[in-house]
């Protein structure tokens, strides 16, 4: 550890000398059973600046974003919130309940004022002066907008934040909004999917942490690098679009040859997402929903998703099937000639008259003696 | 049951006349192969060097021709006498259809002046499947015209050369019922040889065996048909007390074969392709519900009596057995990489001609030798 490192921190730590310090996490190292070499990362863990807090509100949401948050394995959720960031407030989450969590939370914006990063999961209800969701008795409209002044970054997580999801679907009975209308003039950082992609938060808070800033964000204030291709681009059928191959029908051959399912309704070819290129659950290739066998609905898509039915054909954007396909092998020889059909359908039908011919004789020969035949 | 006697009516009837016309067509076809090559005329190519001129003149052609063997075994093998009557008719069929076979062979041979190649012994390959069919189909085809001599002999009575054939005719005897139990089989085998080009539904190490059975088979139920037919056509006596007893042991035959076709496809897992819808499937399920439908009828003893359904029975055996054999050949067969076959019209004529062709010598035999038995009231 360097000099002037520890020269930041002497003072916290009651101005014990630089070798005191050392020989303490040595003597901690040792008793923990780690490594000798793991002082100094002790000693880094101790004197760095704060982990960045992170306070979690949900409006109208099913939960389905904090529960996509638990299932990354790099880092793993432990890793996450005890490590990387300070996870101050999630209700979801909280070990607390009622007015000590509600506590927890204003202390916590308080000492971080301007410093911590808002997630917003779900819509946020304005009609009637927001009193279709209400936490700890305050409409959750008013939460979000005394939060979201006070915080150094906005994150809207999933559909519902972004621009009101399956809440604000008409007749949209509560006035159900996105965050990034409901706080107009703030940028507000959109991870819209239902539920979205865990890498696509973890990775966004943590460019934060890392450079300071907020990555590269498109019209829709959605991160490019996650939202920049349309799902069609890499979807792993693909190929099969290109060769004109459609699943038609739930259960149809092509559907169970997997099939393009784009006549089955997938909004691939409108919606930009990066569920083809980096999956879900950490549980290897296949796992998200066009590779299991159902059309994409468009879940990050304002316009798209919980807007057009699920069977729609979407509208290609600026990909078409081709009309006509080369052959994967050339046709050698010739196939059947109508004459040729011809002669072998007449021959076919002479035999069977001829048949028909003889058949008859037979039967007038079994009518004539119908004794002799059953002795 | 009357003794054979040509039956001596107008040869050139309609129908003869009908039969000329289209093997003259086949001729004109046959010049232009001759001339301009096999691919001037036929769709075959090197995916398919076999097209109908070998699955059907040959191959079905020559089980066809198998009532002569199958009456042989019958009468010679197991001593059963009393079917005398029906050799001579069977054996006047085999002997067209096996010469008219080797003659398709010579027609669908790019090269056929080579042929007699075969027959010279410093040239034979005696591990090739084709050598052991082409050298036994060639010897039989010779057998057949000595058996057969007896009846031309009598026509143009040279009784002294009768006699003397007489005494050895034995020996061409067994000749004829050793040789297409080997070609017969063999026939199965050259598709063995195809692997795993042939579909499923028909690779089976069971091939020699079950081409064997269907020979038998064919032979058994074309000479019942021939029978019906010439009962109709030519108004000879019926046969039904023997054909009877023909159909008596068919049910058999029919059902070891069926259980060994079926169960082959069956154990080695491959039954559920035949329900998949594709050409092949409907064929494989087309041929078999021939073939049952024959055993439900025949396994009836009341229907044995009846001729129109012992008729219908052997007209179901001859064709789910020679479209066993096409599709073996052809239908089945995949040789992969986009190729594809399906007769042109020259080829189909060619193919008509020499079954028009064997209508006509049948027609013309009949009327003046000694094979069908004399009509009662004639």
């Amino acid at each position: 550890m360097k000099e002037r490192d520890f020269a930041r921190v002497q003072e916290k730590l009651n101005g014990i000398s630089r070798r005191d310090f050392m020989k303490f996490c040595t003597v901690m190292a040792a008793s923990l059973g780690l490594p000798l070499a793991d002082a100094s990362r002790l000693a880094a863990a101790v004197t760095a600046p704060r982990r960045p807090p992170v306070i979690w509100i949900a409006g109208q949401a099913c939960t389905g974003c904090t529960e996509s948050l638990l299932r990354p394995s790099h880092p793993t959720l432990e890793h996450l919130i005890l490590d990387l960031i300070s996870l101050d407030y999630n209700e979801t989450l909280n070990a607390g309940a009622g007015y000590q969590a509600e506590a927890a939370m204003q202390a916590s914006i308080k000492e971080n004022y301007g410093k911590f990063i808002l997630v917003i999961e779900g819509a946020i209800p304005v009609k009637d002066g927001g009193v279709y969701c209400m936490i700890g008795g305050r409409p959750f409209a008013d939460i979000v907008k005394e939060t979201a002044d006070k915080a150094a970054a906005v994150i809207a997580i999933g559909s519902c934040a972004s621009w009101g999801g399956i809440p604000a679907a008409a007749p949209n009975p509560t006035g159900a909004m996105g965050a990034p209308e409901f706080l107009k003039g703030k940028t507000v950082v959109t991870i819209p999917g239902c539920p979205p992609n865990a890498y696509n938060f973890l990775s966004t808070v943590i460019h934060f942490l890392t450079f300071g800033k907020l990555p590269a964000l498109d019209d829709k204030a959605r991160p490019r690098f996650a939202y920049g291709r349309l799902i069609h681009e890499n979807c792993e059928r693909r190929p099969h679009f290109d060769a004109g191959r459609f699943a038609v029908k739930f259960g149809d051959e092509g559907h169970r040859k997997g099939y393009c399912l784009y006549k089955l309704g997938c909004k691939g070819p409108m919606t930009y997402a990066n569920c083809p290129a980096i999956l879900f659950n950490d549980v290897g290739s296949g796992a998200w929903p066009v590779g299991t066998g159902h059309p994409c609905f468009g879940c990050t898509e304002s316009g798209v998703g919980f807007t057009i039915p699920l069977h729609t054909q979407a509208s290609l954007k600026y990909i078409t099937p081709a009309a006509g396909h080369p052959p994967i092998t050339e046709q050698r020889g010739s196939g059947v000639s109508v004459g040729a059909a011809a002669l072998v359908g007449a021959v076919a039908g002479a035999v069977v008259g001829g048949g028909a011919m003889v058949l008859k004789n037979l039967e007038k020969e079994d009518a004539a003696a119908p004794k002799k035949d059953e002795e | 049951m009357t003794a054979p006697a040509p039956l001596n009516k107008t040869i050139y009837t309609w129908n003869f006349k009908a039969c000329a016309v289209i093997a003259g067509l086949a001729g004109l076809f046959l010049l232009w192969r001759f001339f301009f090559g096999i691919g001037s005329v036929s769709n075959m190519n090197d995916g398919y060097p076999w097209g109908i001129w070998i699955a059907y003149d040959v191959v079905v052609g020559t089980a066809l021709a198998c009532g002569g063997y199958a009456m042989a075994l019958l009468v010679y093998v197991f001593n059963k006498g009393e079917y005398h009557p029906l050799v001579r008719p069977a054996l006047m069929t085999s002997l067209f259809g096996y010469t008219l076979a080797g003659i398709s062979v010579m027609i669908d041979l790019g090269r056929y002046w080579q042929a007699y190649n075969i027959f010279l012994p410093w040239h034979s390959n005696l591990h090739s499947v084709m050598f052991e069919v082409a050298v036994c189909i060639g010897t039989y085809v010779m057998v057949l015209w000595v058996e057969f001599a007896p009846t031309i002999l009598e026509k143009y009575k040279a009784e002294q050369l009768r006699v003397r054939l007489n005494r050895v005719i034995f020996v061409f005897i067994a000749l004829g019922i050793l040789l297409p139990t080997m070609h017969q089989s063999s026939l199965g085998t050259m598709m063995l040889m195809a692997g795993y080009k042939l579909s499923p539904l028909w690779r089976t190490g069971f091939l020699p065996l079950l081409f064997l059975l269907t020979a038998l088979l064919m032979g058994y139920a074309i000479v019942m048909v021939e029978s019906f037919i010439c009962q109709a056509w030519f108004k000879t006596p019926s046969e039904m007390p023997l054909l009877s007893k023909i159909a008596e042991f068919i049910p058999w035959l029919l059902g070891v074969y069926l259980l060994i076709r079926l169960e082959s496809v069956n154990l080695a897992g491959n039954l559920a392709l035949a329900f998949n819808g594709s050409l092949q499937g409907n064929m494989f399920l087309l041929e078999n519900a021939l073939l049952i439908a024959a055993f439900v009828i025949l396994v009836q003893p009341k229907n044995r009596v009846r001729s129109k359904m012992l008729f219908l029975a052997s007209s179901a055996i001859v064709l789910g057995a020679a479209l066993y054999r096409i599709d073996t050949y052809i239908i089945g067969f995949d040789p992969g990489t986009g190729w594809r076959y399906f007769p042109s019209v020259p080829e189909l004529v060619i193919t008509l001609g020499v079954v028009a062709t064997e209508g006509m010598a049948y027609m013309w035999v009949v009327n003046k030798l000694a094979v069908l038995p004399k009509a009662e009231h004639a």
